[in-house]
């Protein structure tokens, strides 16, 4: 079995492409000092609505634009909550992730009329890119051979999401609130405003991540279908310290295992190893990360950067 | 960046407000505003909200269900005393889902070895399930203090392999064959929890998860570990000063929780249908609704007594609500998310109100 084929390479993509975007809506949280742990109900009110939206008209699009208004709404709940109403961020998180468990649960038997997993023919995928003109460029028609446009929009964002945060005056509050929200709001910037727009903007994003997972990774909805991926965004988003690059690549990780237990599945090992390979390989980089960040604080000259080590958590950590 | 460091105070200092602030004043109008929810929800879906309520509560108290209503009970108590220890001091336990299973597949496996043991080979497998539970609980506070890994991430993380693990257990080595279904073979009846005379799903696992939650009362009012919990809860920074230790607490009572959470797995192992069956420790959602409860209570014991009868009842409820009028049961899931999030809601409002009006003053 040769992994680094260029199908490897496809299969990553949309393995991490639902993690990648719901991670980039928590690192621009993150990066306005707000701890986000919705993002899992949230990316799951996303699948449910673009599969009951996309059966209903027969239109992905559709489907696609009701996952990011379901996501947004849910997150209406933290940012309201949270940051107008001062309640106790991580408790409203966990009640929101129930939520969407509970909801999606009722809705699947209510509105769909069957439990488990739903799937249909009159249920409209997110195409494959790989069927367009792009299949037959060489290379890049293989590696997006099975991606869709919610795929590359997720990596286009990576390159915005940064230059957003670097360059653009708002981006500049924001981070400038994220540092001190008080130097801040002494500034004259809506701190609150910044917080709860970002936290709009990440539930946005986990609607449409859960819309690339239901519609597009796969054509069905089932109950709990996001299983965590939502938390590997929480974690991917430390790993990367809420910077768009390192979440991608943190990311990456992800997907990568995430693809590579199919591959091994295709082997014969069972299900049950395959499935928590994901869980396992990002509890051990958080690990590995970690324990070379532990090493950083001592008083010995900085040893050389580790040339190549897309996660290397820089600086600043406390 | 500092707010970017996954430093444990963060989750802390988050939980600190739901550990301290008085709970009755929230707890009720919580449940009201959650009802008035799960109506929206019933109207919405085409049905009338009176039909569904009414069909609740008929199966909470018809007598038929009485005995699912006592099975039920003691799971969501001992997962809610569970998800309370480390709550007590800020800390979120959200791996009960991986604890619960391995506690009993760990219970289940330990018993199949030997099956001569009864009862008190039994009572040695739950301890071995509560110790298996206990160190996969345990391994967040490395995770927390060399990682910088929030427990509640790690824990939650932590869970889905647990869960994984147990699942390939119970589908291989450790499977009953030809039965053809993901499950252990039945246990010796030497070794099945001996009913009390009210019915065979009443056993002695009610009176175990009753005598845990007194132990926690116990420690919680009455020993200086649980003065610590608590005054890390009220004020980590100040619990510190004073000269806890932060880390050992920490251990203790994630260690404590995951304990718990796999003696309840070992106890639902022992009870009908007498075997380890893949997913039917998580599918009824215990863990969940012993979070619930435990957040609705801040941890405290009486509250996780009438808070685990409630959500045991509304649960129980949901069963018979769907068996009888159709309606979905994950309508009792809606209500209780709703019941977590109108009560932080409602306790930020009554904060922000008891501060205007220190300021008027």
């Amino acid at each position: 079995m040769n992994v680094f084929t260029l199908g490897f390479v496809a299969a990553v993509l949309i393995a991490l492409a639902p993690v990648l975007l719901a991670a980039l809506g928590g690192a621009l949280c993150a990066r306005v000092g707000v701890f986000n742990i919705g993002l899992e109900g949230q990316m799951l009110l996303g699948c449910f609505t673009a599969v009951a939206v996309s059966a209903k008209t027969g239109s992905a699009l559709l489907g696609v634009a009701a996952a990011v208004v379901a996501g947004v709404l849910t997150a209406v709940i933290l940012a309201v909550g949270s940051i107008r109403l001062r309640a106790d961020p991580i408790v409203l998180a966990i009640g929101t992730n129930l939520l969407a468990v509970g909801l999606t649960g009722f809705l699947l038997r209510s509105l769909l009329g069957t439990s488990g997993t739903y799937s249909s023919p009159d249920l409209s995928g997110l195409g494959r890119l790989g069927d367009t003109w792009i299949g037959r460029v060489p290379v890049l028609g293989d590696v997006f051979a099975s991606s869709s446009w919610v795929v590359v929009l997720s990596l286009l964002l990576v390159p915005a999401l940064a230059f957003f945060l670097a360059r653009h005056p708002a981006g500049l509050r924001l981070r400038g609130i994220g540092e001190n929200p008080d130097a801040a709001r002494s500034l004259g910037v809506n701190v609150n405003g910044y917080q709860q727009a970002a936290v709009l903007v990440a539930g946005g994003l986990c609607g449409l991540a859960g819309a690339q997972l239901a519609l597009g990774n796969v054509q069905l909805f089932s109950e709990q279908m996001t299983a965590g991926r939502g938390w590997v965004a929480v974690v991917a988003v430390m790993l990367g310290r809420g910077r768009p690059g390192l979440v991608l690549a943190a990311s990456v990780v992800f997907g990568a295992a995430e693809a590579f237990g199919f591959r091994l599945q295709g082997l014969g090992l069972p299900q049950q190893a395959t499935d928590a390979a994901p869980y396992v390989i990002t509890l051990i980089a958080l690990i590995a990360t970690s324990a070379r960040w532990r090493r950083r604080p001592a008083a010995e000259p900085l040893p050389e950067p580790t040339a190549g080590s897309a996660v290397e958590p820089t600086g600043g950590a406390r | 960046m500092a707010t970017l460091a996954p430093e444990r105070r963060t989750t802390a200092e988050a939980a600190k407000g739901v550990a301290r602030r008085a709970v009755t004043g929230a707890a009720l109008p919580a449940l009201v505003a959650s009802f008035a929810v799960g109506a929206i929800v019933l109207l919405s879906a085409g049905t009338n909200p009176l039909t569904g309520y009414e069909a609740l509560f008929r199966g909470i108290l018809l007598d038929t269900n009485l005995p699912y209503l006592a099975a039920a009970f003691a799971p969501i108590l001992g997962m809610a005393v569970s998800f309370a220890i480390p709550l007590r001091m800020g800390e979120f336990n959200l791996g009960g889902d991986g604890q619960l299973v391995l506690g009993g597949i760990t219970a289940a496996a330990v018993a199949i070895a030997i099956p001569d043991a009864g009862l008190a080979g039994y009572a040695l497998a739950a301890l071995a399930g509560a110790a298996a539970a206990a160190l996969w609980a345990y391994l967040a506070v490395p995770l927390a203090r060399f990682g910088r890994v929030p427990v509640i991430i790690s824990t939650l993380l932590l869970g889905f392999p647990a869960v994984s693990f147990a699942s390939y257990l119970a589908r291989y080595p450790l499977t009953d064959k030809g039965t053809g279904i993901p499950q252990t073979p039945r246990l010796p009846d030497a070794m099945h929890l001996p009913s009390l005379p009210a019915s065979a799903y009443v056993n002695l696992g009610l009176v175990v998860a009753v005598l845990i939650l007194v132990a926690y009362w116990i420690v919680d009012a009455r020993t200086a570990t649980g003065l610590d919990l608590r005054t890390l809860g009220a004020n980590l920074r100040f619990g510190e000063y004073v000269g806890i230790n932060l880390n050992r607490r920490t251990s203790g009572a994630l260690a404590a929780s995951g304990a718990i959470a796999g003696l309840t797995g070992a106890l639902i192992v022992a009870g009908p249908p007498y075997r380890f069956i893949d997913g039917a420790l998580v599918a009824p959602g215990y863990t969940f609704t012993g979070v619930t409860v435990a957040l609705i209570a801040s941890g405290r014991p009486a509250g996780l007594l009438a808070g685990a009868m409630l959500f045991t009842a509304l649960q129980v409820g949901g069963t018979g609500m769907e068996r009888d009028v159709g309606i979905p049961r994950q309508l009792t899931a809606i209500i209780q998310a709703s019941v977590v999030i109108t009560f932080v809601l409602i306790v930020a409002v009554q904060a922000y109100r008891a501060k205007t009006r220190a300021g008027a003053r």
